[in-house]
């Protein structure tokens, strides 16, 4: 078997091709390995971390916010009503946060080495994923605890929360990695960006406390998922398919254009990186 | 089988060099301008005010190599040596031209791309195998020919942060050596690693070449490396081919254009409070490629700066000559044959000396030393001042013997009687 490649120059947008992604796909098991690996590597209680940092949010979040500032959660206790909200977050921000400096933090690899630079950015995702499915575990302990039974329809749903989660930290991760590597600005923007991202999003306090105004929170798409999450696993709500359904739509616009503009500029990556 | 495997067409690369112009402008400039036009200062932060100069790193790059070829590329640094690999292994674009590669390529620019520093020697054989394109199953079918060949099996599941930079290098190498693509290409990178290693490594590509028909192609300083590999070798020179064709012609071409030259060592932290003579500088003045670095056919020509802190009478000078071993090869006295011995006054000098040059190719440091025969007393002594390179590089015919072991060439005149 012959294989032809023909290397010619970028003009505009050249095809996605899938196929070549998926020839890379043990690349991008290795490169996701690698950030397991190495993440919790000489660390005393390893991979612990990942429950515990959730763990720790949720309790000081249910001490100052549910305990002592009385912020509604539309009658459900606080701890469980703040961690699902936390864990969706949390996905959602530390993906974000890595996707958009892992060109930037392998920056020797891509200029040594060719490889379709989309896996970079996926695979520090993926890295997370592992996570949430992690900590997600203490949200299954706090539902014995508190007795909640989730809904079975419900649960259904949540895949397809995790995949708009996956778009919009991918959508965006794209996009800011591409940017990351000719202005390094998005280093010192990002973490602050994220942080102010926390407050219009309903993770410590329900949408409900914005009363006629909680429309303005349904721009951000992980206002849909948040909420409908909640709907799902504690099932004392219906799921707001108006809402999910503008998470969608923007989650899928913000991947189109992330992927768009990380395409036009990919080329270039190694001379500027 | 008639195709070449490797199709360049015009290829062409440009960059784009800035020239900041630099301003001095005080913080409280900055601040007003930010204050008062703000979006103007953002603007001109990201483009404005910056000249840019085209450059071409690469133009009209055209050539074909055939399938079980390898194929060298030398040239002065700069020349787009690496630009060139950078294109056909997909890094970077071409600005215009077209290439065709007609089978699976890999690129080793660099030993140890992605190790990890955190990561087990173990670990790391699988990830940089991945990162040069190898896959999983491939990995495990090598790996331990590759534990073996590195030498390192004690260490294997030891962080490699904890290695040696020799260790470090020799696993690195080994994962690559054990590449197996239809097209390899292969960077600068046994300029690194000790010489025996360098040596098996070498071995094993050749390997590639001859016994498996692989097509390489070789970017390299080391002359004697190119030579002992490639068929073929291509002069690049700012951009452009300068010849191609037969390695020993190409090599000897870009031996005689510019790249013999002097090349200096200043002394400036070399230690020697002491010396009642010091030498400021020694220069090479025929190294290849500007480095301190001789052919084995041509004699050793140095100049040496010196300068005298006091007057000094009746001066001897010496230049000796020892392995890495430490083992004295030689030493030369200028008085050696009676000539005069120098009386100096305080102030520079400089001195120069042609040595014949009967030394094997290989690793040497130069000692320098000054007496005064009046005095008897020592003026200089400096032991390793620098280190001379002998090269195997072929110059003007002349075959290097690499069967005599021993550390000096010498002709002998034979009979059967």
């Amino acid at each position: 078997m012959r294989q032809l490649t023909i290397i010619k120059p970028r003009k505009g947008l050249s095809t996605l091709s899938l196929k070549e992604i998926w020839n890379y796909k043990g690349l991008l098991y290795f490169f996701t390995w690698r950030d397991l690996k190495v993440r919790y590597k000489q660390t005393a209680i390893g991979i612990l971390w990942a429950l515990f940092q959730p763990f720790i949010a949720m309790i000081v979040f249910s001490i100052f916010f549910g305990g002592l500032a009385k912020m509604p959660s539309d009658n459900i206790p606080y701890p469980i009503f703040v961690y699902v909200g936390l864990l969706f977050w949390q996905f959602f921000s530390v993906s974000l946060s890595q996707a958009s400096s892992s060109l930037v933090n392998n920056k020797e690899i891509i200029t040594k080495v060719y490889f379709p630079r989309l896996i970079l950015p996926i695979s520090s995702i993926l890295t997370n994923f592992i996570d949430f499915l992690i900590a997600s575990s203490i949200l299954i302990g706090l539902m014995f605890y508190y007795h909640y039974v989730p809904n079975l329809a419900g649960l259904i749903i949540l895949p397809l929360l995790l995949l708009i989660t996956f778009l919009i930290a991918i959508g965006l991760g794209l996009f800011l990695a591409a940017v990351n590597v000719k202005y390094r600005d998005v280093r010192y923007a990002l973490p602050f960006f994220i942080q102010m991202m926390l407050f219009v999003t309903p993770v410590i306090y329900p949408t409900s406390i914005l009363k006629s105004y909680s429309w303005i929170l349904a721009l951000n798409p992980m206002t849909g998922v948040i909420e409908t999450a909640r709907a799902a696993v504690f099932g004392n709500a219906h799921i707001n398919w108006d809402l999910l359904l503008i998470s969608g739509v923007i989650c899928l616009l913000l991947f189109i254009f992330g992927l768009i503009y990380f395409r036009k500029t990919e080329g270039y990556f190694a001379d500027v990186i | 089988m008639s195709q070449p495997i490797i199709e360049i067409n015009n290829i062409s690369k440009k960059y784009r060099i800035a020239h900041q112009q630099e301003k001095y402008v005080t913080l409280r400039d900055i601040l007003t301008n930010v204050i008062r036009k703000p979006f103007r200062f953002i603007r001109s932060k990201v483009s404005k005010n910056v000249a840019k100069e085209d450059f071409w790193a690469l133009k009209d790059i055209s050539f074909t190599v055939d399938k079980g070829e390898a194929m060298g590329i030398i040239g002065p640094n700069g020349a787009g040596k690496t630009t060139l690999l950078k294109i056909l292994s997909r890094i970077t674009p071409p600005t215009a031209g077209k290439i065709k590669l007609r089978g699976r390529t890999a690129s080793l620019l660099e030993v140890g791309t992605g190790f990890h520093p955190e990561l087990t020697g173990r670990e790391n054989i699988f990830l940089n195998g991945a990162i040069l394109g190898m896959s999983k199953t491939e990995i495990k079918k090598k790996f331990d020919e590759i534990v073996s060949f590195s030498g390192i099996k004690k260490f294997l599941d030891t962080p490699v942060k904890r290695y040696s930079s020799g260790m470090f290098v020799r696993l690195a190498f080994s994962v690559a050596a054990h590449l197996e693509p239809e097209i390899l290409l292969i960077d600068e990178v046994l300029a690194v690693g000790d010489a025996e290693f360098q040596k098996k490594c070498l071995g094993k590509m050749d390997d590639i070449t001859k016994k498996s028909g692989r097509t390489i192609l070789f970017v390299s300083h080391n002359m004697a490396a190119v030579q002992n590999l490639c068929n073929r070798c291509i002069f690049l020179d700012q951009g452009r081919i300068k010849m191609i064709g037969e390695t020993r012609k190409v090599i000897e071409k870009y031996l005689s254009t510019s790249s013999v030259g002097a090349s200096k060592r200043i002394l400036k932290d070399y230690k020697q409070d002491n010396s009642r003579i010091k030498i400021l500088s020694i220069e090479l003045k025929n190294g290849i490629q500007n480095k301190f670095c001789v052919s084995w056919a041509q004699p050793i020509e140095m100049i040496i700066e010196i300068e005298v802190k006091e007057r000094v009478k009746q001066v001897s000078f010496a230049v000796g000559v020892s392995t890495i071993e430490n083992v004295p090869v030689f030493t030369v006295h200028h008085n050696d044959h009676g000539e005069r011995l120098w009386n100096l006054d305080k102030g520079r000098y400089r001195i120069r000396v042609s040595i014949d040059n009967l030394l094997r190719a290989g690793l040497y440091n130069i000692t320098l030393g000054a007496h005064s025969l009046t005095r008897k007393n020592i003026l200089c002594y400096l032991p390793k001042v620098a280190q001379l390179e002998v090269s195997d590089i072929t110059i003007n015919g002349k075959k290097y013997l690499y069967q005599n072991p021993g550390l000096i060439n010498i002709r002998a005149t034979w009979a059967l009687i």
